[in-house]
């Protein structure tokens, strides 16, 4: 059997095609754009969900998190002047949690409170965490100067802080305060350490730390400044009691995060009659995210997709105009002895190299727009080569598709009636 | 029933036996070929005659290989070729048969000299060949000097030279020249015939369909045709012809 060469055969149809130059570039908009906003909706797509994994990986995929939370029926009957509330994590639950989980590698109590933090004559009010080295371990930030709490200072009981980067700046501390006392609410603490902090904590995902905030080892702030917190809001006294006000925990694997944080769970619920806490698993947010994403690539895959399929069309139109248009030439190339399968190669290639074309074009518009997003609005995109020969890919696909059509068609056609078409 | 063949059969280019095609307009059968028998010797010069609706255009496609008997028998060449499938009917029209046309039938969109090559371009030739085969035939025509103008920017004697060359681009065994001159006027009409005169004199069969009796005395041979059926033959040439013509025609 005689055979035609694929490389002489897309040169004809590229021959014919610039024929009608407008014409073919009208027909491959539709592709140029499906491929296009494909491309593009699917690198911010990726680039919204990678910021959201970033984040979630920022709280620690091993970890778990507990938090005191005031519980409802408090709430209410807090219009009683003077009423003390009582809830939230204990010292025992943290030591029942350390203690009876196998897979639990590290755990860090969390209190909290709001002191002024004076340097000089330099004061702001912070975030005052008392907590355990192993909150270094838990909530990895980078040492900017000097040293973190150590079991040392733990055991002596030592008045040390670190600050943040943020909240040195604030109250005008640099390096060469390490060394020296900065007073918290009053009381002199040595300045051991700065710490970088991590921006870009969103209101939706809780990241255990804050810019606002300055360590403390936690015996110290229990003996300085004890358990209860008087706050004084819209004319009423208000007091309440709160141990610890967050444990992190740490398990060995990711495997055992979710048994280990419903054993935590389950545990709790048999001390704690009111729901005074809140558990909060940075994994089973990963996994959520990863799902949302999901979600949110097929929904725009769909509506990308269906530009595509508009593109295909197009094309198709165009081809089975261009059929009929060139009837005559079908039945001279038949009569002269062109195959059937010639004449639907012919057909099939052109309008191929149209939405491949168009699928190239659109890709590079494609890759421009997430571009132009990330650079005007600093939104962050990820152009994935996934995205890109996903697309591709497809277009050469919908040539094909939308192709066969109206290149069978042209075959069907008898030469010795297209031999008389006008 | 049928009486044998003569023995010179074997010299027949194209034979017709028996041959019926029949349409279905609607509800009514329009017999375009009634049964009729015939065979052109190899290198002879046939004008098919007859008036609109006598199936002489028929008998023009089956002998093409465009289109299929209903019933009966087609030799061309000595193979019968009335049951072959229509990739077959193609390779046969490629590689043994030449055509042209009333209306030229030039691609608009190519050149001349890719008009001529569009028969190789199916034979897969490469291109320096085809374009040295084309340029060749286009200086036989006397349009060496056209190879890449545009068909819409030739005369019309000029474009079915065009078509001539393109007909002989695969050596063709017959020439099928469908009403040749008919949209030429007489002087240019008078040209071409003369340049189809001259292949057959270099051994080409061509088979000619007209209505115009200028025209068709300038075969060796005419075939009048009636209601799909030969109504009369005159041969000047081969006069052994005409008793197996009036055999064949008889059966």
């Amino acid at each position: 059997m005689r055979r035609t060469s694929l490389i002489r055969n897309i040169w004809l149809g590229v021959e014919n095609l610039l024929l009608h130059k407008l014409r073919s570039f009208l027909t491959m908009l539709g592709v140029v754009f499906g491929v296009g906003s494909v491309v593009a909706m699917l690198s911010v797509g990726e680039g919204a969900s990678a910021e959201a994994l970033a984040q979630i990986r920022m709280l620690g995929s091993h970890n778990i998190i507990l938090s005191s939370v005031k519980p409802v029926e408090d709430e209410q009957s807090s219009t009683v002047h003077s009423h003390m509330s009582i809830y939230g994590l204990t010292y025992a639950d943290l030591e029942r949690i350390a203690s009876s989980f196998a897979a639990i590698r590290q755990v860090a109590p969390v209190k909290l409170m709001r002191k002024e933090v004076r340097l000089h004559d330099r004061a702001m009010e912070l975030r005052v965490v008392g907590t355990t080295p192993e909150w270094f371990d838990l909530v990895p930030r980078e040492v900017l100067a000097g040293r973190v709490i150590l079991p040392s200072d733990q055991q002596k009981l030592a008045p040390v802080a670190v600050l943040t980067e943020f909240g040195a700046r604030k109250i005008l501390a640099t390096r060469s305060t390490i060394g020296q006392n900065v007073r918290i609410g009053g009381d002199a603490f040595e300045v051991i350490g700065i710490l970088r902090n991590e921006t870009g904590s969103s209101a939706s995902m809780q990241i255990p730390d804050q810019e606002v905030d300055v360590y403390i080892p936690i015996e110290v702030a229990r003996r300085y400044y004890g358990d209860i917190i008087a706050r004084r809001t819209a004319g009423s006294r208000e007091r309440e009691k709160v141990e610890l006000h967050q444990i992190i925990v740490r398990v060995d694997h990711t495997d055992h995060v979710e048994s280990t944080a419903v054993g935590i769970e389950t545990m709790l619920n048999r001390f704690h009659t009111k729901t005074d806490y809140a558990m909060s698993v940075p994994l089973a947010l990963l996994k959520q995210a990863e799902a949302t994403k999901r979600t949110f690539n097929i929904v725009l895959g769909s509506i990308a997709g269906i530009s595509l399929l508009v593109g295909g069309i197009g094309i198709m139109n165009i081809m089975l105009a261009s059929v009929t248009e060139r009837t005559r030439e079908i039945g001279i190339r038949r009569a002269i002895g062109a195959k059937r399968r010639q004449i639907v190669v012919q057909f099939l290639i052109e309008t191929v190299v149209l939405s491949t074309f168009g699928g190239l074009i659109g890709l590079g518009v494609g890759v421009l727009i997430p571009f132009l997003i990330t650079y005007f609005s600093g939104m962050a995109t990820v152009v994935k080569w996934s995205g890109i020969l996903l697309p591709l890919s497809i277009s050469m696909a919908i040539g094909i598709l939308f192709g066969l059509y109206p290149a069978i068609n042209a075959a069907r056609v008898d030469p010795i009636v297209a031999l008389r078409h006008e | 029933m049928a009486a044998p063949i003569p023995s010179d059969s074997n010299h027949d280019i194209v034979r017709l036996e028996n041959a019926r095609k029949i349409y279905q307009m609607g509800t009514e059968e329009v017999r375009a070929l009634a049964g009729v028998n015939i065979a052109f010797h190899k290198g002879s010069f046939w004008a098919i005659m007859g008036p609109s609706g006598s199936g002489k255009s028929t008998m023009m496609n089956v002998l093409g290989c465009l289109d299929r008997l209903t019933s009966g028998a087609y030799y061309l060449d000595g193979k019968d070729v009335s049951r072959l499938d229509d990739d077959s009917l193609s390779e046969l029209r490629l590689s043994y048969l030449g055509f042209i046309f009333q209306s030229f039938n030039l691609i608009p969109q190519l050149t001349v000299q890719r008009n001529i090559e569009l028969p190789l371009y199916y034979l897969g030739w490469d291109a320096a060949r085809s374009a040295q085969r084309a340029k060749e035939l286009a200086e036989m025509v006397g349009l060496g000097g056209r190879l890449n103008h545009r068909p819409t920017e030739l005369s019309g004697g000029q474009m079915q030279r065009v078509a001539i060359a393109r007909a002989l681009t695969n050596d063709p065994q017959i020439i099928f020249a469908d009403e040749p001159t008919g949209n030429l006027d007489s002087a240019t009409g008078e040209q071409i015939m003369e340049l189809l005169g001259n292949l057959n004199r270099q051994g080409k069969t061509i088979i000619m369909v007209t209505h115009e009796p200028d025209i068709a005395a300038h075969a060796r041979s005419r075939l009048h045709m009636m209601d799909g059926l030969i109504d009369r033959i005159e041969t000047e040439t081969h006069e052994t012809d005409q008793p197996y013509q009036e055999h064949l025609a008889r059966r």
